[in-house]
């Protein structure tokens, strides 16, 4: 027997035979119900400008102040490099090195290996060079990159904070908000059983 | 059962000898190591992976424990500092009306880690032996444990925003306590704990008990 023909579902193991799927309808496992398929029409060049876009969001996210707070006088605008500094004293610097990774860093290696992998294929092009093991870290990655959780903490301090002193939104508060919608639209764009099954089928052609 | 005819009715990859990827589901001869499309290790459903699951979670457990204990935040205001632990934080946060917030910081640290302890536990045993939630349920609390548990980072987010925000010298200032990095190590083991975890096994069981 071919395996080729079979896929098995990555949830429960079941086996099913690899049909293609029509775009926009969706293949569920015949057992546990996990999608197994879903290809929507121009998904790879919808998500190649999706992570352009994300990236752009997230260089504005991170450099400019999210909020900024005055009391007695006193003021102080703080970025989210400011917040990934503020734990680089002392015993707390692992904190400064895991927020920077999980709310800077880990997105941005994100989209780019998006882009990499997916932007040849939406052109048409063969795959660039280890687009595979690119494209299996992305997905691994996936659960760390955690920019849309920082805006619900943002949320949080404003609350904490208002007591204290007078605080206003600055310009990266709504590049994070926006850069929240384009992660879900990306998300919810890739098919991965058809990034990998057009990644294989164009490296050995 | 339902689950007995399902374990009839569906064939699994491990069943046919073969070996399904976990990560792009193409179906693997049963002695290959590595997946053939996407090149990632495989390996049939083994009850031995728990292994993994219970010692990232007994990690998480044990992080748990100073995260709640030692104080997270250190306010000075005025030349005057107090320090506030997690769960005096939320305390806080109800004092002051903010009922909304609370509840999110209530729920992501407190209620969350505590319930995700318990769950993936419940799973790991499950698949052991029988559970009285049939496979599609256990499915389902997996996935919500999944999908649920980055979220409880929210707090250390808040500590990180905090610090680096309120830095007005004299007048006030905040620095973060050492139970934001327990608390963050906590997160992070549980969430590897509900990675290393194989859903595959919530059916593998139910096939064996069938035979």
């Amino acid at each position: 027997m071919n395996t080729d023909d079979l896929i098995a579902c990555p949830v429960c193991d079941v086996l099913h035979r690899d049909r293609d799927v029509p775009k926009h309808r969706i293949a569920r496992c015949a057992c546990c119900g996990s999608v197994l398929a879903a290809p929507k029409s121009g998904a790879m060049t919808r998500v190649t400008m999706l992570s352009v876009t994300a990236l752009i969001l997230l260089v504005a996210a991170a450099g400019f102040p999210f909020l900024e707070l005055s009391a007695q006088g006193l003021s102080h605008r703080a970025s989210v490099l400011d917040a990934v500094l503020a734990f680089s004293q002392g015993p707390m610097a692992i904190l400064s090195f895991a927020t920077a990774f999980l709310i800077v860093l880990l997105p941005a290696a994100r989209f780019c290996a998006l882009i990499y992998t997916l932007a040849p294929m939406a052109l048409g092009w063969r795959p660039a060079k280890n687009a595979v093991e690119v494209y299996r870290w992305a997905e691994w990655i996936r659960p760390w990159a955690m920019a849309e959780i920082f805006i619900i903490g943002v949320a949080v301090a404003l609350v904490k904070v208002s007591g204290l002193a007078r605080v206003d939104l600055g310009p990266a508060f709504w590049s994070f908000a926006a850069l929240l919608v384009v992660t879900v639209m990306t998300d919810s764009a890739i098919c991965r059983m058809t990034v990998w099954k057009t990644l294989k089928t164009r490296s050995d052609s | 059962m339902e689950n007995t005819e399902n374990a009839q009715r569906f064939l699994t990859a491990s069943r046919a000898g073969m070996i399904g990827c976990r990560m792009c589901g193409a179906v693997n001869p049963g002695d290959a190591r590595v997946c053939t499309r996407c090149s990632s290790a495989i390996a049939p459903p083994d009850p031995a992976s728990l292994q993994a699951v219970w010692a990232w979670l007994t990690a998480g457990l044990i992080a748990y424990v100073p995260a709640n204990v030692y104080p997270m935040l250190r306010t000075t205001t005025l030349g005057h500092s107090s320090d506030s632990t997690l769960i005096g934080g939320i305390v806080e946060l109800f004092a002051h009306g903010a009922f909304g917030v609370g509840f999110i910081v209530f729920f992501a640290s407190i209620f969350i880690p505590i319930a995700k302890f318990v769950a993936i536990g419940y799973l790991a045993i499950s698949v052991r032996r029988p559970s009285t939630l049939d496979s599609h349920s256990r499915l389902v609390l997996f996935e919500i444990v999944e999908f649920i548990g980055r979220w409880s980072m929210i707090d250390v987010f808040v500590v990180a925003i905090l610090t680096a925000l309120v830095q007005l010298d004299f007048a006030a200032s905040i620095s973060p306590g050492i139970a934001a990095v327990s608390f963050a190590l906590s997160v992070a083991f549980t969430m590897l704990a509900a990675q290393s975890f194989d859903p595959r096994l919530i059916w593998a069981a139910n096939s064996r008990s069938a035979e």
